[in-house]
C-alpha cells in the first residue's frame, strides 16, 4: 500500500513537470531581483528584461510607438533593403510567419532597417509592396540610426556601422516578444525549420493564460 | 578475315563513341555538382534554394524560355550584374542584381547548374563558350 502511494507521488509529480514545459515558452532576457514594500512587507521579485519605449516610423509613414504594440505578440529583425547576403532569405522565410498570422490583429511583424540614408520612408513602401504585404500585419521601420541600433540591443541583436568592405554585419535572428514585452524566443531567421518552430511557439504563446489576459 | 577486321573496327567505333559521350557526361556532372556549390555560396540567398526567386522583388530562375532567349548574356548577368528592368516568368523586375566577379570558369559552372536546374534543360555551359560570351558584354 505504502509504495502504491510512492508511486501515485512520483507520477503525479512527473506528470506536472511535463505539462510545464508543454504550454509555457521560458523567458529569456537579463534577470533583475527587485525588492519592494508591499503592505509593510518586504518582497523580492523577480523582474524579467523589456523592450523599451521607442518611436519609429513605418511604411506608411505613420509614428510607431511601443504604444502600438500594446496586447500584442510580435516578432522583430532587423535588415536593410539593399541586403544582399541574407536578408532575401530572412525575408522569404519570414512572408510564411506573416501568411500565417496576418489575419490576427493582436499579432505585428516589426522589421527594423539599419540602413535609415538609403532605405527611406519610400523605399520602404516599395520594398513592402514588391514583397506582396499590406495592411497592418508587418511594419517596416525607420528611425534614427542611434536609436535602432540602441533597440536592437535590448533585442540581444548585434548591428553596427558598415565594415571597410562596405558591408553591414548583421544577426539574422527573429525575436518573440509578448504582450509584456518579454523576449520569449530568438530563432534563425535564414533557417526554415527554425522559423517553423517560431511559427509553433506564436500558437504556444497566444495560448498561455496570462497572454489571454493582457491587453 | 575480311569480316573480323571491319567487326572490329566497327566495334572500335562504337567503344569510341560510348566512351566520347560519357566523358560529355562526366564532364557535365563534374560542372554541375561544382556548380551548386557555387549556386549556394553566390545566389541561392536572394535566388532561393528552387530558384524560386522572392516575390516581385527577385526573379526567379525557372523561366526557361527567358534563359534560352538570353543565353549569351546570362555570363554578362552573373560578371557584371544587372540594372533596369527585365520581364521574367510573365512579371516585371526593377531592381539591381549586383556584381560578383567570379572566374569564368565558376560561372561555367554555376551556369550548368542553373540552366539544368528548377525545370531547366540546357545542358553543359562550356568555358570556351562563357569565354567567348564575357567578350562580347554589352
Amino acid at each position: 500500500m505504502r509504495k502504491l502511494w510512492i508511486g501515485v507521488v512520483i507520477l503525479t509529480l512527473f506528470n506536472a513537470c511535463k505539462s510545464n514545459t508543454k504550454t509555457a515558452l521560458p523567458i529569456l532576457g537579463y534577470k533583475t531581483p527587485v525588492t519592494k514594500t508591499v503592505n509593510g512587507k518586504t518582497v523580492t521579485d523577480t523582474e524579467y528584461a523589456t523592450i523599451p519605449p521607442f518611436k519609429f516610423v513605418n511604411q506608411y509613414a505613420d509614428t510607431i510607438t511601443q504604444k502600438n504594440l500594446d496586447g500584442k505578440i510580435y516578432v522583430a529583425d532587423f535588415f536593410f533593403t539593399t541586403c544582399p547576403s541574407i536578408c532575401p532569405v530572412m525575408h522569404r522565410n519570414m512572408l510564411n510567419v506573416y501568411k500565417e498570422f496576418k489575419g490576427d490583429d493582436n499579432f505585428r511583424i516589426i522589421s527594423h532597417t539599419i540602413d535609415p540614408k538609403y532605405d527611406t520612408v519610400p523605399v520602404l513602401k516599395r520594398y513592402a509592396d514588391k514583397l506582396g504585404i499590406a495592411g497592418n500585419t508587418w511594419w517596416l521601420l525607420h528611425g534614427e540610426k542611434g536609436d535602432t541600433y540602441k533597440i536592437a540591443k535590448s533585442y540581444l541583436q548585434s548591428v553596427s556601422e558598415k565594415n571597410p568592405k562596405g558591408e553591414y554585419i548583421h544577426d539574422g535572428f527573429f525575436i518573440l516578444i509578448d504582450k509584456q514585452k518579454r523576449l520569449r524566443g530568438t530563432y534563425e531567421g535564414t533557417d526554415p525549420a527554425e522559423v517553423t518552430k517560431l511559427i509553433a511557439d506564436i500558437k504556444t504563446l497566444k495560448a498561455e493564460p496570462d497572454q489571454i489576459v493582457a491587453k | 578475315m575480311r569480316v573480323k577486321v571491319i567487326v572490329a573496327i566497327a566495334i572500335l567505333l562504337v567503344v569510341i563513341g560510348a566512351s566520347c559521350q560519357s566523358d560529355d557526361q562526366i564532364e557535365f556532372k563534374r560542372y554541375y555538382s561544382a556548380g551548386s556549390l557555387v549556386y549556394q555560396q553566390h545566389c541561392q540567398n536572394c535566388h532561393g534554394d528552387k530558384g524560386q526567386g522572392l516575390s516581385a522583388l527577385i526573379p526567379p530562375l525557372t523561366d526557361s524560355t527567358y534563359l534560352k532567349n538570353n543565353k549569351a548574356a546570362l555570363a554578362c548577368f552573373v560578371k557584371n550584374g544587372i540594372k533596369g528592368k527585365i520581364a521574367v516568368a510573365g512579371r516585371t523586375f526593377d531592381d539591381e542584381m549586383q556584381a560578383d566577379d567570379i572566374a569564368p570558369l565558376e560561372i561555367a559552372k554555376v551556369l550548368t547548374y542553373v540552366t539544368n536546374s528548377f525545370g531547366n534543360k540546357m545542358g553543359t555551359v562550356t568555358l570556351q563558350q562563357v569565354q567567348d560570351d564575357l567578350n562580347n558584354c554589352k
